[in-house]
């Protein structure tokens, strides 16, 4: 994509800008569905029936909602940390949409093809941590600064998890790149790393009910990164009024959600990279069958998105399910339990990668 | 100058302009903030330099770890007693002195010495060579390391569990 930009313009920074704007279409994109959606995935749930009155089944009711956004004023009180206040929204979407210049879209849409892209993904996310302690402490509201703290503690306490459960992943492949573990799982669904990776042996076999487990550890661990129900007390309305955002309105107010749902978008594509074959189709390509290779990339590029709103629909599902975690309940569900079993498993998995 | 320079000198702004202003400000808390931008700064500087793996661990062990760590010491610390740091001179001759000297010694280091130059390439990855040589030539060292983190660790959490009579 980007040498293809390049030869086309000649200008590195062009084609550098044109390759970057790729994610950020669909940050809006699933933004924007998102929204809608988890109206009406609630609403379904809930026996209701949801936003109904903009456009044919509500479908234009967040295209209403981003235009009253864009007219709010932007209130900010008095007694904010006004610097540090305005920076945090911006420092915080920086940091979510950061991690998508490592994500493989297609084999051809790759951003950077740098060899740490999953070190490289984990560790960005920790910008978002300090944009969440920044809002929280410079609005100068106790909740803002309740929910900042809850917030990075959940953030820190469960990339340990997740970190583990990747190492698996990434001694199972030998690999860190996410681009070349995509491809390593090759067209079809058996070839998945869930079911044991492409290579056909008696590992594979093995493998598999460890995959699983590392494919909970991890989802159950990005769930909480991305301060979702039931990992959502740093925004539990009924404690908190809104967590770390509470004193912001309007754009502003946007971006904190802009970057929770492409926080999720990405997520559900790390975990569909380290699992479910990435951008690989599960049931072979139609560009091979009918002898048109050109189609490929677009099929690719397909699946993949059709993935990750395959997640982030079972991350609404689990949000309109579960009831809110305790705090103390929180914590103990990552260290005394997800953090063990993901030793173990990177031990078995190891051991077993061995053989 | 091309691409890669505006890139280095970008990042070479960043990170001296936010050094200066972590050590000017009055506000702790804007210094733990500024601290982030140089951290973020020399972790593009290694990039540059063809060390990605080692720019990674930068941000995932500064920016992800310590500056959180310290950040959450400052802000649950400084609205509480609203101490404002020092950062102003005493004893400015010593001083000058001293920090005239280490100048000295450090601009004297970077123009004598014979800076082994090589023509600009696209770095390989080092991960993998990073890898080879931690658990190869240097075992000993490396678990040496990772057993003063454990001991670290295990200390740590005694303090915290340390429960009053």
């Amino acid at each position: 994509m980007y040498q293809f930009i390049y030869d086309l313009t000649g200008n590195m920074i062009i084609s550098t800008l044109v390759v970057a704007v790729f994610p950020l279409v669909n940050v809006l994109l699933v933004a924007l569905i998102g929204v809608y959606l988890e109206r009406k995935v609630s609403a379904w749930m809930q026996d209701r029936v949801g936003p109904n009155r903009t456009g044919p089944y509500g479908l234009f009711q967040t295209v209403a909602d981003f235009v009253k956004m864009m007219q709010k004023e932007d209130a900010v009180s008095n007694e904010v940390d006004k610097k540090l206040y305005n920076i945090a929204p911006v420092l915080v979407f920086a940091g979510s949409f950061a991690a998508y210049a490592a994500i493989p879209f297609s084999s051809k849409l790759i951003g950077s093809e740098a060899e740490v892209g999953i070190f490289y993904v984990i560790a960005i996310s920790s910008l978002v941590v300090a944009g969440i302690l920044m809002a929280g402490w410079s609005s100068n509201n106790k909740y803002s600064l309740l929910g900042a703290m809850r917030s990075a503690a959940q953030i820190v306490s469960y990339e340990i998890p997740t970190a583990l459960v990747v190492l698996s992943m990434v001694m199972l492949t030998g690999t860190l790149s996410l681009s070349k573990m995509s491809e390593m799982q090759t067209a079809y669904f058996w070839n998945w790393n869930i079911f044991g990776g492409a290579a056909f042996a008696l590992n594979k076999f093995l493998l598999i009910p460890f995959m699983l487990v590392g494919f909970i550890i991890v989802f159950i661990s990005t769930l909480a990164e991305v301060n979702r129900t039931p990992f959502d007390i740093p925004e539990a309305e009924s404690e908190l009024v809104a967590g770390y955002f509470t004193e912001y309105c309007g754009m502003k107010w946007a971006m904190f959600m802009l970057s929770e749902y492409g926080n999720m978008f990405a997520v559900s594509a790390i975990v569909s990279i380290l699992f479910f074959g990435g951008y690989q189709s599960p049931i072979g390509y139609l560009g091979n069958t009918i002898g048109a290779t050109w189609l490929i990339p677009y099929e690719q590029a397909f699946w993949f998105v059709a993935k990750g709103w395959f997640f982030i629909l079972v991350q609404m599902w689990l949000r309109w399910t579960l009831p809110r975690l305790r705090v103390d309940q929180l914590m103990a569900v990552c260290w005394k339990y997800l953090i063990p079993y993901a030793f173990l498993n990177l031990i078995i998995i190891g051991i077993i990668s061995l053989l | 100058m091309n691409f890669y320079d505006i890139i280095f000198y970008i990042f070479a702004a960043i990170t001296i302009l936010s050094a200066l202003f972590v050590v000017t400000t009055k506000n702790i808390i804007y210094s733990a903030f500024y601290l982030l931008f140089t951290f973020f700064g020399v972790a593009g500087i290694y990039v540059l330099l063809g060390a990605d793996f080692i720019a990674i661990a930068q941000i995932m062990v500064y920016v992800g770890g310590i500056l959180i760590l310290l950040l959450f010491g400052v802000m649950l610390t400084n609205k509480v007693t609203g101490v404002e740091i020092k950062s102003g001179t005493v004893q400015i001759m010593p001083a000058v002195i001293g920090t005239g000297i280490f100048m000295g010694a450090v601009v004297a280091a970077m123009f004598f010495t014979n800076w082994r130059s090589e023509p600009a390439s696209l770095p390989a990855g080092t991960a993998n060579e990073l890898g080879h040589l931690l658990l190869n030539d240097y075992v000993l060292i490396f678990e040496l390391l990772g057993i003063l983190l454990l001991i670290a660790l295990i200390g740590a959490a005694s303090i915290a569990r340390r429960e009053k009579e």
